[in-house]
C-alpha cells in the first residue's frame, strides 16, 4: 500500500506543479466554458447554451486528462527513461498503472467540480430547466471513456518518440474538440464528418454526457457500444504495444 | 544511515555463499549483432568490481542482463543466486540499480524522488540523511533537470542505495561527476564494500576502475581479455622496461654503450623513451646510471617511470588482442592469442612474463 500511495501522491504532485498539464486539464475547460457561455457564437441549438456546454466540457475534461495529459507525461517518462529505472525497484507495473489510474481519476473529480461550480454560477441546470440527471449514468459513461482516451493515449506513448507523441496528442486533441460534439452538436457537422465522428469515443461520451446530464434521459445504446468497445479495445492494444523503455 | 542491522542482513543465518554477481558463458545478441561473446565473471559479497571496457565493449549490455533487463541468448546470469527475469519480483527489493542516465522524473526534486524511492522498500534509509551523505543537501529543492550533471549522477546513486541493497550495479557511476563528486563516490562505493554488499560497477576510465575497485574485469568485443586486481594486473603485464621522457634527439648509441651489455633503447616518440633491460639487470643500478649518463651529458629528465600503470596494461591488453578469433569456443575465456594470464583464471594471475611478452607488447606500446 505505501509503495501505491507514495507513487500516487507523485503523480498527483507532478500534475499539480506543471503548468502545461493544469492549463491543459483545468484552465481549457473552465475558459472555454466561461467564454461560449458568455460569447453565444456557438451554434449550440439550446436556449441556454451553458446546459448544452457543461456536458461536453466535461467530456473535453475527461479527455484533456486521460488522452492528452497522461499521454504526453507517460511519452516523457519513458523518454527520460523513468520507467525503465522504476523497473527496477519493487514498485512493479500493477502499482505503478494503478497510481496512474488514480491520479487521472482524483484529477478528473477535481475537474467535475470546477466545471460544475463554474456551470451552476452561470446558470447551469442538470437535466434541463424542471428536469434531473441521470448522475449515475454519467459517472459511468465517463468512467469508460477514461478507459477508453486513456488507453488510446498509452498506446501513442508507447509507439512514438516523446516530441512526436506531444505533437500528436495534441493536434487529435483539437480535433477531437472539433467533431466530438463537445463544443459543436454533431448535427452542425457534414454528414459525413458526423458519421466518422460517431465511431470515436469522444461524440459518443459527449453525446452520452448530453444525454445524462443535459435532457436527464439514458445515454443510446450506440454511445454505450462505441465506448464499451473504445474502452476494452484500446487498454488491450497498449499493453501489447507498451515498451518500457 | 549504515547501522547494524544492515551489516547482519548479508551475514546473518540466511547468508548464501554463493557469489553475489556470475556471468557464466553468457552471450546477448540484438539481431544479427552480438554484443556479448560467452563472458563469464564472477564478483562476490564484500567486492568491488570494475567492468572496463572500451565504448561498445558489452558492459551496459551485462549490467542489464543482470538487472533483469534483456534476455541472454546463451549462458546463464544470476545475482543472489537468482535469475534477474524469471525471480525478478523478489530480486529488485534486494539490488541497486544506478543507469547510465537518466531514470528520474525530471520536475521532481531530490527530497522528493528520494522520498518516493525510499517508500517502495520495506526497510529504507532516512532519505534525508542520504541526501545529505551524497552532498546534495543545499540542491535538495532543485527539480532534478535543473542539476548539474554531476548533481544528477549522485542522485542516482542515492536512489540505488535507499533500500539497502545487498547488490549495486552502477553503470558510469562517475561519468560527467567533477573531482569533488567523484571523492563522495568513492567514498560510498567504498562505504557500501565495507558494509559486506558487492558492487559492480563499469567504467571505461582506467583511473577510475584502478581507484575504486578490488577486481577488473576487462571486456572488449563482449569477451573477457583480463581479470584481477589492478595493481596484479598492472604488475603482470610489466616488462620489465624503464620510461623516462628528454630532450628529442639523445645519442642513444652513447646511452646504450654507457648502460652496458643487454640493454635496448628506443625513442618511441620524440623526447620519449623506453629503456628494456635485461632479465638480470638491477634496476635501481640502472636508473642510477641512466641519470649519470643524462647528467655527464647536459641533458634535463623529465618523467622517469619503472613498471607500467594499470592504462598501459589495458592498452596492452586491448590493443595486441588482434582481430577476434574465429575458433571461439564461446566460453570467453579459453583460446585466447597470447599470454595465458589473460584467461581471467584465478591463480594464473601472478605467472611471470617472460620476455617474449615484452615483445608482443612493444607494438602497440
Amino acid at each position: 500500500m505505501r509503495p501505491l500511495i507514495a507513487q500516487l501522491r507523485a503523480e498527483v504532485t507532478m500534475v499539480a506543479t506543471n503548468g502545461e498539464t493544469l492549463f491543459l486539464t483545468l484552465g481549457i475547460p473552465v475558459v472555454f466554458l466561461l467564454f461560449f457561455a458568455t460569447v453565444h457564437v456557438l451554434p449550440t441549438g439550446v436556449d441556454h447554451p451553458v446546459d448544452f456546454l457543461v456536458p461536453g466540457i466535461l467530456a473535453l475534461a475527461v479527455m484533456a486528462t486521460s488522452m492528452t495529459a497522461l499521454s504526453i507525461g507517460t511519452g516523457f517518462e519513458r523518454g527520460y527513461g523513468v520507467l525503465k529505472r522504476l523497473g527496477s525497484t519493487p514498485l512493479g507495473r500493477p502499482r505503478l498503472l494503478g497510481a496512474k489510474i488514480l491520479a487521472v481519476l482524483g484529477i478528473e473529480l477535481v475537474q467535475a467540480g470546477v466545471l460544475i461550480a463554474v456551470g451552476a454560477l452561470l446558470g447551469w441546470h442538470p437535466g434541463g430547466p424542471g428536469g434531473s440527471a441521470c448522475i449515475g449514468w454519467a459517472v459511468v459513461a465517463m468512467a469508460l471513456g477514461t478507459l477508453a482516451f486513456g488507453g488510446f493515449g498509452l498506446v501513442l506513448a508507447g509507439v512514438l518518440k516523446p516530441l512526436v507523441n506531444l505533437a500528436v496528442v495534441n493536434a487529435l486533441f483539437v480535433i477531437l474538440l472539433l467533431l466530438g460534439g463537445m463544443l459543436v452538436p454533431l448535427d452542425k457537422l457534414p454528414s459525413w464528418l458526423a458519421d466518422i465522428s460517431k465511431v470515436l469515443p469522444a461524440a459518443a461520451l459527449a453525446d452520452a454526457l448530453h444525454a445524462a446530464l443535459g435532457q436527464g434521459v439514458p445515454p443510446t445504446a450506440s454511445d454505450w457500444v462505441v465506448l464499451v468497445i473504445w474502452a476494452v479495445a484500446a487498454p488491450v492494444v497498449a499493453a501489447r504495444t507498451f515498451r518500457w523503455e | 544511515m549504515h547501522d547494524a542491522h544492515t551489516a547482519g542482513s548479508t551475514t546473518g543465518p540466511d547468508f548464501d555463499a554463493g557469489p553475489a554477481v556470475e556471468c557464466q558463458a553468457v552471450t546477448i545478441r540484438y539481431g544479427t549483432t552480438t554484443a556479448v561473446d560467452g563472458l563469464s565473471f564472477q564478483a562476490a559479497r564484500g567486492e568491488v568490481v570494475a567492468l572496463l571496457g572500451p565504448n561498445g565493449a558489452g558492459k551496459t549490455s551485462t549490467v542489464e542482463a543482470l538487472e533483469g533487463y534483456r534476455p541472454v541468448q546463451g549462458g546463464s546470469v544470476r545475482v543472489l543466486g537468482l535469475d534477474p527475469r524469471a525471480d525478478h519480483t523478489a530480486l529488485v527489493a534486494r539490488i541497486g540499480v544506478m543507469l547510465q542516465k537518466g531514470g528520474v522524473y525530471p520536475t521532481l526534486t531530490p527530497v522528493q524522488v528520494l522520498h518516493l524511492f525510499s517508500a517502495y522498500y520495506p526497510d529504507p534509509e532516512d532519505p534525508d540523511a542520504l541526501l545529505d551523505v551524497v552532498g546534495l543537501t543545499r540542491a535538495r529543492r532543485t527539480p532534478w533537470r535543473r542539476l548539474s550533471g554531476g548533481e544528477q549522477q549522485r542522485l542516482a546513486l542515492a536512489l540505488a542505495l535507499v533500500g539497502r541493497p545487498e547488490v549495486l550495479f552502477l553503470d558510469e557511476p562517475t561519468a560527467g561527476v567533477d573531482p569533488e563528486g567523484r571523492l563522495i563516490v568513492r567514498d560510498l562505493i567504498t562505504a557500501q564494500r565495507d558494509l559486506g554488499r558487492c558492487v559492480l560497477l563499469t567504467t571505461h576510465e582506467l583511473g577510475e576502475a584502478e581507484r575504486l575497485a578490488d577486481r577488473v574485469v576487462i571486456i572488449d568485443h563482449g569477451r573477457l581479455l583480463a581479470e584481477g586486481a589492478p595493481a596484479d594486473l598492472a604488475a603482470g603485464s610489466a616488462d620489465g622496461s624503464i620510461r623516462f621522457t628528454a630532450e628529442a634527439g639523445l645519442d642513444i648509441t652513447g646511452l646504450v654503450t654507457a648502460l652496458g651489455a643487454g640493454a635496448q633503447v628506443t625513442e618511441e616518440r620524440p623526447g620519449s623513451y623506453r629503456l628494456t633491460l635485461p632479465t638480470t639487470a638491477d634496476t635501481p643500478a640502472m636508473v642510477a646510471a641512466l641519470a649519470g649518463w643524462l647528467a655527464a651529458n647536459g641533458h634535463a629528465l623529465g618523467d622517469l617511470r619503472t613498471g607500467q600503470s594499470l592504462e598501459e596494461a589495458y592498452l596492452a591488453i586491448t590493443g595486441s588482442r588482434g582481430e577476434p578469433e574465429t575458433s571461439d569456443d564461446g566460453s570467453g575465456s579459453h583460446g585466447r592469442r597470447g599470454r595465458g594470464r589473460r584467461s581471467g583464471r584465478r591463480g594464473s594471475r601472478n605467472e611471470q612474463q617472460t620476455g617474449s611478452d615484452g615483445q608482443s607488447r612493444s607494438e602497440v606500446a
